[in-house]
């Protein structure tokens, strides 16, 4: 007695080339989904209860990075400004409106304000801003034109291959001292070379820089 | 209960190993003398199968059966989710000196045993996450021991007394103050005849200032002193020798010759910590002297001193008054007959040595043995050179068997105690717990709910020295004020407050107290809180002068078989108010290692006459009480006596210490509180006791991990140790020819095992700082412990008095590493800069690097075993920042406290300079009282670490299978006396 059907022919081929390609697929899925800003957040505005916008503030009024993170030269954590920061300003100019409401509302009753966490790396990472601003790497390396965004939005996906790209050759990245806070800041046409000497000259040891232990303990 | 995998009949099989054995010999246990099958499987497989058994009852099978929902959930949920949004919550104010992500650091002290132990705690944005010694402070000197680690736990011990609670119910401060009012009027008619009140020895000036303003303001009142572990006898002894009270100060670091009488003057003396730092100092070869002091003891169980001693004598302690008084007469040459060789090697000894010897005697013994060790003293000219006396503060208080006869009296109107647990501790004569009945108003002011609490009418939550005002003084006198690190987290009250209560000044702040006690100004406090030290303030030696009296010399016992009973604090748990602290609990105790658990200590020759194995439980018979425990046998125990620890058994407290142990309180009574008479009987009964010292064993029968010499041999030939095994000189590697060249810093560590102590400090100290959690008794007992340092004990010679070696073993750091090879991830990989790194997110648990591990340094996170400190929310402030919390599946191991060795790389690098030799410490070192753990860099040719690999005693464990540890160690010196015979070494 014949068990199979003709039409079995062609189901097995389908399912053959269909699970081969449904593999593919999946495969080619989850790493779309691994890269897509809905995992990343890349390029998404992360929304805030006082809408803070750093093209106003950084753009516009050309106040510098550390005026409010105040530890980003000396410690690991860039800093958040306190409600007394914002106040220092908002004492004066903009006291009644009402989109800063929650900011005076924080000094009357001490309560501090939340923010939404824009870059926020896993808890095994160890990241440290102090060394990178030594060592010549600019905000806007990692940050992005925060200068034009009304709201912050990450700019890049904070993956280890993302920091590795830099830890692997950081002449592509490095800016001379004084440029650390310059949001405009381009890599000049021979940065190759004037990249390798900066890293020559801050003493950046590369041989370590991909160690594991600088960023996980 | 299912019966229990039996332990092999050790105590006679290790006799008779022994005698067959040859050359040198080291065990870790009697297991390992005898070679038992146990033994076996447990040294050839690091897990063995059996250990899934062991235990709770839940096998394998079960286990994955009831875990397979959760562990496929935890597959789905870990793969799939994205990252959740979470926030930043700055500051309203910033404080002028916080930079966030960096810590700041606050002297303070540690009040213990009525005296301070200075510490520097280091702060995160508000929270303590760590205690260090302070190096100013006289008695710490930069040091820590267990205690000090662990008050951090203690702190932010989610079973804390929260709320004031009258019987059952909760209720509030200001209820009780009103309630309080009400008495206190009354009693102001009788001039408060009807007050007590009841302390411990109060480190505080502050306090015992308010306490007498107190007596002032109500001149009947009374106040009474209890001490679970009491330091009376040490005064009385010294009342008796020179009509007044002193207090004894060591200075070690002058002596030569110590013969220690039942005394653990480095573990348990509130000066202890200086002992150690002294007494290693005079015996650290290392540092180019060629000199060691010796040390005797005679004592009934294994102290951490006894281990330290050249020559032990087990003896029992009720026989010590007399051997204290057959060596004086020995000394003074009115001896006719040859004595013990210990007696007569200790006092030609300290004849030879006049003026640079000490007799120390321990707390227990009786004030009589304490006028002896006095005279012996005197005798032999060591008054003014390495004893000095200063004036002891004395209190005007009762006892607590005079405070139960007021009660019984029905004179006691109003009760108050401040901290302690005296219906635990207390003698149990007193019945302590059934009288505090009778008072007709009580209240106990306490850190945890206890048994005290619960026979007081009413509980008022204490707050943690970590969290008010006060000050306190060291042995030496030094002055430190107690600053708080964290505003009381439970509404605690201080007991400067609750004084100030009963006085009706409720205003007060202990802040304002204590800085109106002080009187000094404002420039003086400010430095005073600044240093933890108020300079200038140690007391001034006195002249002491002896009475000609000596005392009668004590009868001999003449029933040297009857079994006694020895009552000892519990090296980890104390008195029992660390009963609840998960970090204590789970300590493997010295010499025994047990954890989790007090058995009562017997010693071989005791175990093979009543048929005993470790674990069986007896019925122990003393002043007319019983109490069921199990038994350890425990090499070095005197033949006649059974240690017994108090503190554990805690039948009211949090959920870590309830039912943990055995209470031996029950069998101590007001006329023996230190010995009794015991009798043991077999129950039949066993019981399962987690004891770590049977896990991570390293063949040793072939090769030599643990290395010792004598010092005459040393004398003689340096080079000694170096040729107990030759080293290849091998330069295969494991890596690619080139690939690493180190050409930066090399990080290595050298521990001097001949100043090691083995007090376990350094344990405690990486389980702070590196976020280890606490597994329970049950997975230890399956050889799970998280410990990343761990301190094996190595004995040697006989099983009834061997000699102690105690070797700290971390993580070797291996330049030829045989953990990295294997792991199919690459989630263990070696650095430039030498170190074997563990990257926790990608390991995915084979175990493989652990089994390749010849040292068994890896710890395996089993469970999720930080579930309890991450999901608390007072414990995960406890957690230092700068360390990952590993996760489920996880192995882990000694990082060499990498993220110290970051702390203090980027500040290098930031500034363009090397990093300075000193200027990392890994937590184990900077704990060691004994400074025998040093880090540093091996390119620097200057280093402390590179001298010391440089010393003939440096060896590397197993360096012969070529993995070039980086942590190495120096050989254990001795120095025994010639005239006693050693057994043969070599």
């Amino acid at each position: 007695m014949q068990l199979f059907g003709k039409s079995s022919n062609a189901v097995a081929r389908v399912s053959l080339v269909g699970g081969i390609c449904g593999i593919f697929g999946l495969a080619w899925g989850a790493y779309a989904a691994y890269w897509a800003p809905w995992i990343t957040r890349v390029g998404v505005e992360i929304p805030q209860r006082v809408p803070f916008s750093h093209k106003h503030h950084v753009g516009d009024d050309g106040i510098d990075c550390r005026y409010c993170h105040t530890s980003v030269e000396k410690s690991g954590f860039a800093g958040m400004p306190s409600t007394e920061i914002c106040m220092s300003c908002h004492s004066q100019l903009w006291t009644q409106a009402p989109m800063l409401e929650p900011v005076r509302e924080s000094l009357a009753t001490g309560q501090p304000l939340h923010w939404n966490r824009v870059h926020d790396l896993p808890d095994f990472v160890f990241f440290d801003h102090g060394i990178h601003v030594a060592k010549g790497i600019g905000c806007s390396t990692c940050h992005g034109r925060v200068d034009e965004m009304p709201l912050v939005a990450k700019r890049a996906p904070l993956y280890m291959k993302w920091c590795l790209d830099c830890h692997s050759d950081p002449a592509k990245f490095i800016r001379p001292r004084a440029k650390i806070f310059d949001m405009s800041w381009h890599p000049p046409l021979d940065q190759a070379t004037e990249g390798a000497r900066l890293v020559k000259q801050n003493h950046i040891e590369t041989l370590t820089l991909q160690d594991c232990s600088n960023c996980h303990r | 209960m299912k019966p229990l995998p039996a332990h092999s009949p050790l105590a006679q099989d290790a006799h008779e190993k022994l005698a067959g054995k040859r050359g040198p010999a080291y065990w870790r246990s009697l297991e390992e003398l005898a070679e038992t099958p146990r033994f076996k499987e447990m040294l050839h497989r690091e897990f063995p199968e059996s250990m899934w058994k062991t235990g709770d009852g839940v096998g394998r099978r079960e286990f994955l059966r009831l875990m397979g929902a959760s562990l496929a959930l935890a597959g789905v949920s870990a793969g799939c989710t994205r990252q959740p949004l979470r926030e930043i919550v700055p500051y309203v104010r910033q404080p002028e000196q916080i930079v966030t992500g960096r810590p700041l650091f606050f002297a303070s002290a540690m009040p213990f045993r009525g005296f301070a132990k200075g510490i520097v705690a280091t702060s995160w944005e508000g929270h303590p996450t760590k205690i260090e010694g302070n190096e100013e402070h006289p008695i710490s000197l930069g040091a820590t021991d267990i205690f000090m680690q662990a008050a951090l736990l203690d702190l932010y011990d989610p079973d804390r007394a929260r709320a004031v609670m009258e019987g059952p119910m909760v209720n509030t401060w200001p209820v009780f103050l009103n309630r309080l009012h009400g008495v206190m009027e009354s009693q102001k008619q009788k001039r408060g005849a009807g007050v007590r009140i009841l302390t411990e020895t109060p480190a505080s000036p502050t306090l015992v200032a308010q306490l007498q303003d107190a007596l002032k303001a109500f001149p009947e009142a009374r106040w009474h002193i209890f001490d679970a572990i009491s330091r009376d006898n040490v005064l009385a002894g010294a009342r008796l020798a020179f009509g007044k009270p002193l207090e004894t100060q060591y200075a070690i670091d002058k002596t030569k010759v110590i013969v220690a009488l039942d005394s653990d003057f480095l573990f348990t003396h509130p000066a202890a910590l200086k002992h150690v730092r002294q007494f290693s100092d005079g015996r650290r070869v290392s540092g180019g002297s060629n000199e060691m002091n010796r040390l005797y003891a005679a004592e009934s169980g294994p102290s951490i001193t006894g281990a330290m001693a050249e020559h032990r004598l087990p003896i029992r302690s009720s026989e010590i008054e007399a051997l204290a008084a057959r060596l004086l007469t020995r000394l003074q040459g009115n001896a006719n007959a040859k004595d013990e060789p210990w007696l007569e090697a200790a006092a030609s000894d300290l004849l030879a040595h006049r003026g640079s010897s000490l007799v120390v005697v321990g707390d227990d013994q009786a004030p009589e043995a304490h006028a002896l060790g006095h005279e012996i003293n005197e005798l032999l000219g060591n008054f003014g050179q390495t004893v000095t006396f200063t004036e002891a503060i004395v209190h005007e208080a009762g006892t607590l068997k005079d405070l139960a006869s007021d009660l019984d009296a029905g004179k006691v109107d109003a009760l108050f105690i401040l901290g302690g647990n005296p219906a635990f501790a207390a003698p149990a004569d007193l019945e302590f717990s059934a009288r505090v009945g009778k008072a007709r108003f009580s209240a106990h002011l306490t850190v945890d709910a206890n048994e005290t609490s619960a026979a007081c009418q009413w509980l008022i939550p204490e707050t943690h020295f970590l969290e008010s005002w006060s000050d306190a003084r060291a042995f030496d006198g030094t002055l430190s004020i107690i600053q708080p690190l964290i505003d009381p987290l439970y509404n605690g009250i201080s007991a400067h407050e609750f004084i100030a209560a009963l006085l009706d000044q409720t205003g007060q702040t202990s802040y304002d107290i204590v800085r109106a006690h002080w009187k000094g100004t404002e420039e003086e406090w400010r430095k005073a809180v600044h240093d933890g030290v108020a300079a200038r303030t140690q007391f001034p030696t006195v002249e002491a002068r002896r009475n000609r009296t000596t005392p009668s010399p004590p009868p001999v016992s003449t029933h040297q078989t009857a079994l006694e009973a020895v009552f000892k604090p519990d090296p980890a748990l104390w008195d029992g108010r660390y009963a609840n602290n998960g970090w204590l609990q789970e300590l493997g105790r010295p010499i025994t290692k047990v954890t989790w658990e007090n058995p009562a200590l017997i010693s071989p020759a005791l175990a093979k006459r009543l048929s005993l194995e470790n674990g069986d439980i007896v019925e122990a018979k003393a002043s007319g009480r019983t109490a069921r425990l199990p038994v350890w046998i425990t090499p070095g125990v005197a033949e006649n006596c059974v240690i017994l620890h108090t503190g554990n058994g805690r039948s009211r407290v949090g959920k870590v210490g309830t039912d943990m142990g055995t209470n031996v309180y029950p069998l101590r009574n007001e006329a023996n509180l230190h010995f009794a008479p015991i009798e043991l009987s077999k129950t039949g009964e066993r019981k399962l006791i987690a004891a770590t010292q049977l896990f991570h064993l390293i063949d040793n029968s072939e090769r030599q991990v643990l290395r010792e010499s004598i010092l005459s041999d040393f004398r003689k030939d340096p080079k000694v140790i170096q040729e107990q095994i030759q080293e290849p000189p091998c330069d295969e590697t494991l890596y690619n020819v080139g690939e690493f060249d180190y050409a930066g810093p090399r990080w290595a560590m050298s521990i001097d095992l001949t100043t090691c102590i083995g007090c376990n400090a350094c344990v405690l100290a990486c389980q702070a700082e590196n976020n280890i959690p606490v597994v329970g008794k049950e997975q230890v007992a399956k050889g799970r412990a998280m410990q990343w340092i761990r301190i094996d004990s190595y004995f040697r010679g006989s099983p009834a008095a061997p000699l102690v070696t105690h070797m700290p073993v971390p993580c070797m750091q291996c330049e030829n590493a045989p953990c990295e090879l294997v792991c199919p991830v690459e989630a263990t990989l070696h650095d430039h800069e030498g170190l074997n790194l563990q990257v926790y997110n990608r390991c995915v648990g084979t175990r493989f690097c652990s089994n390749n591990c010849p040292y068994k340094v890896r710890r395996f996170n089993f469970l999720f075993f930080a579930a309890a400190d991450y999901h608390t929310p007072s414990l995960k402030s406890m957690l230092n920042p700068e360390v990952t919390v590993r996760w489920r599946g996880v192995m882990e191991k000694c990082t060499y406290c990498i993220q110290r060795i970051q702390a203090a790389r980027i500040p290098a690098q930031e500034e363009n300079r090397a990093i300075r030799d000193g200027e990392i410490t890994p937590a184990c070192a900077q704990a060691c009282p004994a400074r025998a753990i040093v880090f540093g860099d091996l390119s620097d040719p200057k280093s402390r670490v590179s001298k010391l690999r440089r010393h003939p005693l440096n060896y590397g464990m197993l360096a012969e299978l070529n993995t070039r540890p980086r942590t190495t160690y120096l050989a254990k010196l001795r120095d025994p006396n010639p005239a006693l015979e050693e057994p043969v070494h070599g």
